[in-house]
C-alpha cells in the first residue's frame, strides 16, 4: 500500500477551460502517482509550453515548466544529472511534435527513463485555434480556413520509428484507463510514450467524440490487454483477426469462428509490426486501440550512462584532478 | 666548409611546418615545442588547418601548416612570420610562402616537387624557387627518397614508410636548432607504446634528418641556438584552449563538489571540448551529445535543475540556437556555463577561422532583459582559469554565464605550469539551509547579492517549481503584476552587477603611456608583444586586456580616463569599442579592427600604433 494519497500530490487551483480534458487527465495523474508510492520530493513534473505544459503548476513536487518544444531535452539532462527522480514529461501535439519532434524521437531513441505524456487534442489551444501536427488532412482552423494541404502525424507510428520501446493509449475522460496506462508507464524503465486523447471543448470541440464517452467506447475502442484475446464491443462479441499482412474484424459464432480464433496480445513481443498495425487501427472499420499497446524492455540511457562512468572509473587509475593532470606528457623545469 | 657552420644565438625563433593534411605536421610541429618548452625556452603554438574535410593530396585546398614560435623567454603569441617554413610539398610551398620573413630558411622535399607535384600546385614552370621570385635559403632535400633509403631493411610497406617523412623534417630542424633529440625518442616511444616498430621507424628517420643535417650541413649558413633566460621551476605541460576549457571546468566541478555534466552538439571549432570531457568518465563527468544545439543547452539547463555544474559548448552558430535556453537559465536563475569557441561569421562563415565577432550576442543576444556575465579567455592556457571563474560566478550567483574564447585560442598552445588546486578559490554554491525548509520559495534571495537560494530536487521540505514564465518575487507563483515585472527585471539585472570581478590590470608604461592599447579575449598576446615592442624602442605604451566584460571591472571608467589617447583593438568591426562607449561616458577610443579570421599581426599593429601616437 502507496502511503500517499491523490491529494500530496495536488497543489492550486487549475485555470484550463471548464470541461478540458486536461482537467480530466491532471486527477488521474494525481491518483496515479498516489497509487505508485513514489515521494512528491522524489518526484519531477517537467512541461514545455502550451494548455498541457500548464500542468506542473497543479504539482505537490518539483517541478519546471520550460520553453516551448524543449520538456523532452531538459527532462534528459534532468534524469542523467540525477536518475533516482521518477520524471514525467508533459507535452501536447504542437509541443512535443512540431517544435519538438525532434527531441522526442530523439528521447524515445535514446530509451531515456521518462514517462512521456502526450495530450493530443490535435489543435494549438493556448494560441487560439491553429492546426497541429496531429490535425487530420482538410482541418479547417484560424490558420486553414480553407482546410490543411498536409497529412498528420500519428504519435505511435513516430514513437515505433524511433524505435519505442512502449506505448500506450488513453482518453482523459477514462480514469481507470489512464491511471492504469500511466502507472504501467512509470513500471516501465526506459522512455514510455503515453498518448492522451482528450477534447479542446473550444477550439476542436469533438475531435476524439467516437471513444470519449464510456458507451462510445464500448462501441469503438478496443483495451488491450497483455495476454489476453483481443475482444471487443458492447457485449465483447466482436474481435480481431490477423488476415494476409493486416487485421481484420469479426463477429465471434459467425462463419464458425470462436475465441480461440482471435489475436492474443503481445505487448512484450519486440517485433513491433503487429502493435504498430493496432496502433494504427481508426473508425469506422475498425476499433481505436487503448491500454499498453508495445512494453518492451531495453537498457536504458541514463542506466548505460551511470554504468560506463563506474567501469571506466574502475579502469582508470585517476580519480581526481590532480590524478588527471600527472597523466599527460610532463616537463619539469629546475 | 662543414666545420664553418656558425651557430647564432637568438631570442625568439618562429618556425612552421607545413604539408599535406595527412602529412602529420601537427605532430612535427607538437615534438619541436615540447622540445623546446623541456630546456625551458618560452612556447606558442598554432595550427592553421584547411577547411576541406580531406582535399586531395598534393592539392592547394589540402595544405595544413602548424606553425611553433619558442622564445629565451616568454612568448605570447606563434608568431607573425616564421624564420624556417618547412614545406613537404610543392602546393605547401606555394600556400605557405607568405608567412615566409625575407631572412628565412626555406626546407623542401624535392621528391614532392615533381611535375605532377609541381602541376596540382598550379606551378607553370619547372622551377618554383624562381617563379615564386624566392630569394631566401632554400634546404631541397631529397627526403622521401632518404627515408625509403633509412627504412629499407625495417620490411615496412611503402605507405607506412611514407608517414614517417614528418620526422626526417623535424630531425633536419632539430639539427638547425641544436637540439637534443632523446626528449624526442622519448616522446615517440611513449605516443606509440602500443607500437614499438613504428616508435623505432619514427626515431630511426628523426636521427637520419638530423645526421642528413650535420654532415652536409645543407645549404644553411649557420644553425641557430634559443637559451633559456628566465626558468620558472616547476612542472609544465604543453595544453591547447580547448583542453584548458575542459580542465577548467573538471577543475571547478571537483572544488564545488558536484558532478559535471557537458551537453552538447558538434561545432568546429569547439567539439575538442566535447571529446575531452567525454574521455574523463573516471572523474564522474557525464556528457550528453544531443540531437541538436538547443538541446545541447536544454539538457544542461535540465542537469542544472537537477543539481549538476552544468555545461554546454560551442560556437556562434550554436550559440544562436540556444539562446532560448541560456534565456530560461536566466529567468529559472539556474547556474550555468555557455563556453563559445567564436569563429568567423555570420551564418556558417569560416569555420576553422578566429574572431571576436560574438562579443555583442554574448551581452545582449537574447530576448528580454537579460543579463548575463560574460568573460573572455586571453590564451590557451588562460582558458583554465577562465573556465574555472565561469563556473565559480555561475554556481555562486545563480546564473548562466557566456564564456568566449575563440579558434586561435582554442586551438593553439603554450606551456603550462601545473596548478594546484587548491590554489584556486573555493567555490560555495549558495544552498539552502534547513531552517529555510518548509517555507522556501524559489525566489527567496541573500540581500546583499540578490542571489536567490539552491534547492536541489530529492530534498524534503523543498518542493518548488520553476519556469520560464515571469514569477512573484516572493511566493515564486506566475505573476504578470506589472510592479512584480519590473522588480523581478532589477533584481535580476542587480544580481549580475553585483558580482564582485577583479580590476583591469594595466601593463607597461602603467604611469606614463602616450598611448593606452584596450583589448579583451584571445588578442592579448599580440597585443602584449605589439606593446612590449614598443616600448623596447622607446614609446610609452601601456596596455589594458579584459577579461570580465560583464560586468566590468570596477576600475574601467578611470582606467580609460586616464591616457591621453586610447585606442580599442579588436578582430570584429568595433564591438568592444562601442561597448564601453555605452559603459563610459565621454569615452571616445581609436579603433583597430581586423576581421579577417587570422591572428593580428604584431608588426601591424606597432605601425598602426605608431601612427596613433604621432597624430
Amino acid at each position: 500500500m502507496s502511503e500517499y494519497t491523490a491529494k500530496d500530490f495536488k497543489k492550486g487551483q487549475p485555470r484550463w477551460c471548464p470541461g478540458c480534458g486536461d482537467h480530466f487527465f491532471l486527477a488521474s495523474l494525481h491518483k496515479a502517482m498516489a497509487e505508485l508510492g513514489v515521494a512528491p520530493h522524489d518526484t519531477a513534473v517537467i512541461s514545455g509550453i502550451g494548455c498541457s505544459s500548464r500542468l506542473p503548476y497543479y504539482m505537490n513536487t518539483y517541478a519546471m515548466q520550460t520553453i516551448h518544444g524543449r520538456a523532452a531535452a531538459v527532462s534528459t539532462g534532468f534524469k542523467v544529472a540525477n536518475p533516482k527522480m521518477t520524471v514525467w514529461q508533459i507535452s501536447g501535439d504542437g509541443d512535443g511534435l512540431a517544435i519538438g519532434g525532434n527531441h522526442f524521437i530523439h528521447a524515445v531513441r535514446r530509451n531515456i527513463d521518462l514517462n512521456m505524456i502526450l495530450l493530443n487534442n490535435r489543435i494549438y489551444g493556448l494560441t487560439k485555434g491553429q492546426y497541429s501536427p496531429t490535425s487530420p488532412r482538410g482541418f479547417v482552423s484560424k490558420s486553414s480556413p480553407y482546410g490543411t494541404v498536409e497529412d498528420p502525424f500519428c504519435p505511435a507510428e513516430l514513437c515505433f520509428g524511433a524505435r519505442g520501446r512502449f506505448f500506450a493509449r488513453a482518453v482523459a475522460t477514462d480514469a481507470p484507463g489512464t491511471v492504469a496506462v500511466l502507472k504501467a508507464a512509470a513500471v516501465h524503465k526506459g522512455a514510455s510514450v503515453c498518448e492522451i486523447l482528450q477534447n479542446c471543448v473550444i477550439f476542436n470541440d469533438g475531435t476524439h467524440a467516437s471513444v470519449y464517452s464510456k458507451e462510445g467506447r464500448a462501441r469503438n475502442a478496443i483495451y488491450l490487454e497483455h495476454g489476453k484475446p483481443m475482444l471487443f464491443g458492447e457485449n465483447k462479441e466482436f474481435g480481431l483477426m490477423q488476415e494476409g499482412f493486416g487485421l481484420k474484424v469479426v463477429k465471434l459464432d459467425e462463419n464458425g469462428i470462436t475465441e480461440k480464433d482471435i489475436l492474443i496480445h503481445d505487448a512484450h513481443c519486440l517485433d513491433n509490426t503487429l502493435q504498430l498495425k493496432l496502433a494504427l487501427m481508426e473508425g469506422p472499420d475498425f476499433p481505436i486501440a487503448l491500454g499498453v499497446i508495445r512494453d518492451v524492455e531495453a537498457p536504458t540511457y541514463e542506466e548505460e550512462v551511470h554504468k560506463q562512468l563506474d567501469e571506466v572509473a574502475g579502469k582508470k587509475k585517476y580519480r581526481n584532478f590532480r590524478e588527471l593532470l600527472v597523466t599527460n606528457d610532463i616537463w619539469e623545469v629546475k | 666548409m662543414a666545420e664553418q657552420t656558425k651557430v647564432m644565438a637568438l631570442e625568439k625563433v618562429v618556425i612552421r611546418f607545413s604539408g599535406d593534411s595527412g602529412d602529420g605536421m601537427q605532430l612535427a610541429g607538437n615534438i619541436f615545442s615540447t622540445i623546446s618548452a623541456t630546456v625551458g625556452n618560452g612556447i606558442s603554438t598554432f595550427p592553421d588547418y584547411p577547411a576541406d574535410i580531406r582535399a586531395p593530396q598534393g592539392s592547394l585546398t589540402g595544405v595544413s601548416g602548424f606553425q611553433v614560435h619558442i622564445g629565451a623567454d616568454k612568448v605570447f603569441t606563434p608568431g607573425d612570420k616564421c624564420d624556417v617554413l618547412v614545406a613537404m610539398n610543392a602546393a605547401a610551398l606555394k600556400m605557405q610562402y607568405k608567412f615566409a620573413k625575407s631572412t628565412a630558411c626555406i626546407i623542401i622535399d624535392t621528391d614532392c616537387f615533381q611535375k605532377a607535384d609541381l602541376e596540382k600546385a598550379a606551378f607553370k614552370t619547372d622551377n618554383p624557387i624562381e617563379e615564386m621570385g624566392i630569394k631566401q635559403d632554400v634546404i631541397a632535400a631529397p627526403i622521401t627518397q632518404m627515408v625509403k633509403d633509412c627504412l629499407a631493411e625495417t620490411g615496412m610497406d611503402n605507405k607506412s614508410m611514407l608517414k614517417c617523412r614528418n620526422m626526417f623534417a623535424l630531425g633536419l630542424v632539430c639539427w638547425l636548432f641544436n637540439r637534443d633529440l632523446s626528449i624526442a625518442e622519448n616522446f615517440l616511444r611513449e605516443k606509440f607504446a602500443k607500437k614499438p616498430a613504428v616508435a623505432e621507424a619514427n626515431i630511426k628517420v628523426i636521427h637520419a634528418g638530423y645526421d642528413y643535417g650535420h654532415n652536409t650541413h645543407a645549404s644553411a649558413n649557420h644553425t641557430y641556438k634559443v637559451e633559456t633566460k628566465v626558468k620558472v621551476p616547476g612542472k609544465y605541460m604543453d595544453i591547447s584552449g580547448n583542453k584548458a576549457t575542459a580542465y577548467g571546468l573538471i577543475a571547478a566541478a571537483e572544488n564545488a563538489g558536484l558532478r559535471l555534466f557537458l551537453g552538447s552538439y558538434p561545432i568546429t571549432p569547439a567539439t575538442d571540448i566535447l571529446h575531452e570531457l567525454s574521455k574523463h568518465k573516471s572523474l564522474g563527468v557525464m556528457t550528453v551529445q544531443c540531437e541538436d544545439e538547443i538541446s545541447g543547452c536544454a539538457t544542461a539547463v535540465g542537469a542544472s535543475f537537477a543539481g549538476a555544474l552544468a555545461v554546454t559548448s560551442t560556437s556562434g552558430p550554436g550559440v544562436c540556437l540556444k539562446s532560448e535556453a541560456m534565456n530560461l537559465a536566466v529567468i529559472t536563475e539556474l547556474p550555468l556555463v555557455v563556453v563559445n569557441v567564436q569563429r568567423g561569421g555570420p551564418s556558417t562563415g569560416l569555420p576553422t577561422k578566429s574572431e571576436q565577432t560574438d562579443l555583442l550576442q554574448a551581452l545582449f543576444g537574447r530576448n528580454g532583459e537579460s543579463p548575463m556575465p560574460v568573460l573572455a579567455a586571453a590564451s590557451p592556457t588562460h582558458c583554465f582559469d577562465a573556465a574555472y571563474e565561469a563556473c565559480k560566478i555561475a554556481l555562486e550567483h545563480m546564473t548562466p554565464v557566456v564564456l568566449l574564447t575563440d579558434a586561435f585560442v582554442a586551438n593553439g598552445s603554450g606551456a603550462w605550469k601545473l596548478p594546484e588546486l587548491s590554489d584556486y578559490p573555493a567555490i560555495n554554491p549558495p544552498y539552502v539551509t534547513p531552517e529555510m525548509k518548509e517555507n522556501y520559495t524559489p525566489y527567496q534571495r541573500n540581500p546583499e547579492t540578490d542571489v536567490r537560494y539552491w534547492a536541489i530536487p530529492g530534498q524534503e521540505g523543498f518542493m518548488h517549481i520553476l519556469g520560464g514564465l515571469e514569477k512573484d518575487s516572493n511566493t515564486g507563483a506566475i505573476s504578470t503584476d506589472s510592479d512584480n515585472h519590473d522588480l523581478m527585471c532589477r533584481l535580476r539585472a542587480a544580481k549580475v552587477a553585483k558580482i564582485p570581478v577583479p580590476d583591469v590590470k594595466v601593463e607597461g608604461c602603467v604611469d606614463d603611456a602616450d598611448l593606452l592599447i584596450v583589448g579583451f579575449g584571445g588578442t592579448y598576446g599580440h597585443l602584449y608583444s605589439a606593446m612590449e615592442e614598443m616600448n623596447a624602442a622607446g614609446r610609452k605604451v601601456a596596455l589594458a586586456h579584459f577579461v570580465n566584460l560583464n560586468p566590468l571591472p570596477a576600475n574601467t571608467a578611470e582606467v580609460l580616463s586616464r591616457y591621453k589617447k586610447v585606442v580599442v583593438a579588436e578582430q570584429n568591426l568595433g564591438q568592444f569599442a562601442g561597448y564601453l562607449r555605452m559603459k563610459v561616458d565621454g569615452f571616445v577610443p581609436y579603433q583597430y579592427n581586423e576581421v579577417k579570421g587570422q591572428p593580428f599581426v604584431v608588426s601591424e599593429l606597432v605601425d598602426t600604433f605608431t601612427e596613433i601616437i604621432n597624430k
